[in-house]
């Protein structure tokens, strides 16, 4: 059975508390950008439904529930 | 930034950017098929919405035109393009996160593998449970239960790919991990398929040619996405380093 440090050492660094802090701002990040795509309806992006409408066609087609 | 200088690791943020940059480029890939293959469904299914909101004089989301059909057309890509950068940037904090877990010396497999986990986790498992739905189909009434249903069967999918991954790691040799991943990630998903409600909003008389060509092309635009997106960042990974790398590799490449 091969141990869980096979991976070669050199190409991610290595995970520390700071590294896992910065990593849960930018997946928040991300997760809040998927919000603004997919299920927002103003509130975040503060446009009305102007941006809710923009994006309407890549909700349905990305697969998102819609109306 | 060079991805390998020397014995340094690259820093998360040479990894996240390049999985931005990937995710851009996915996301606009995936907006041209989607333009090509699913606008045409998704302009039949507005006709068929709209000709039914005259006929019941029902108020229509169509009928006060924010942002015309041609608007929505050119919003399709900016919808996709940012889906796909925020799914970029999120799989490579996984890859950052997860790579000296992943049981393999290949960076480009590793990065492959999440991304494919990534599509069969929160695009087919969701798929199969609540498929797509054109514009026309869904009770404006039920949106928030479905929004709930979705982003309960998304957290399944994800465990389910966990799940398998747990049980393959449990047994010695090749074939009875293999089963043993089918048989975690089966268990995961038929019993989240048992405990969410099932939705069908599909109205009788619309038609199911149109229903199901449109549900292809929505499972294509998210299949070119991820696809592109692991290729993508596979490559980004590996061009810092190519220079220093044996030959073959680029000749693999």
């Amino acid at each position: 059975m091969p141990k869980a440090t096979t991976a070669g050492p050199l190409s991610t660094p290595a995970v520390s508390p700071r590294l896992l802090a910065t990593a849960l701002g930018v997946v928040t990040l991300m997760l809040l950008l998927t919000y603004l795509v997919a299920f927002d309806q103003g509130a975040v992006s503060q446009s009305g439904m102007f941006l809710h409408e923009l994006m309407h066609d890549g909700r349905h087609l990305l697969g998102v529930p819609c109306h | 930034m060079p991805l390998s200088t020397g014995t340094k690791p690259p820093g998360f943020g040479a990894l996240l950017l390049r999985g931005l940059l990937a995710g851009l480029f996915a996301g606009l890939l995936a907006g041209l098929f989607a333009y090509t293959f699913g606008e045409p469904k998704v302009d039949a299914a507005i006709a068929i919405e709209e000709a039914a909101a005259h006929t019941t004089a029902e108020p229509s989301h169509h009928e006060d035109e924010l942002v015309s059909r041609d608007g929505q057309k050119g919003g399709l890509f900016l919808a996709t393009g940012l889906y796909g950068a925020a799914m970029g940037g999120i799989l490579a904090t996984a890859y950052t996160l997860l790579r000296r877990r992943l049981r393999t010396p290949s960076d480009t497999r590793a990065a492959l593998s999440l991304a494919g986990a990534a599509l069969l986790g929160i695009v087919l498992v969701p798929y199969v449970k609540y498929p797509p739905n054109p514009p026309a189909v869904g009770d404006p009434g039920t949106i928030n239960q479905r929004t709930v249903s979705y982003l309960a069967i998304l957290v399944i999918g994800l465990v389910a790919v966990w799940a398998a991954v747990v049980a393959k790691r449990t047994q010695p040799t090749e074939w009875r991990q293999a089963i043993a991943a089918v048989i975690g990630f089966l268990v995961v998903v038929v019993v989240g398929y048992a405990l969410l409600p099932n939705i069908n909003e599909v109205p009788a008389t619309f038609p199911p040619d149109l229903l199901w060509s449109f549900r292809i092309a929505s499972l294509g635009t998210q299949a070119v996405l991820w696809t592109a997106l692991g290729l993508a960042f596979a490559a980004l990974l590996t061009t810092g380093r190519r220079k220093a790398a044996e030959p073959e590799l680029v000749t693999a490449a």
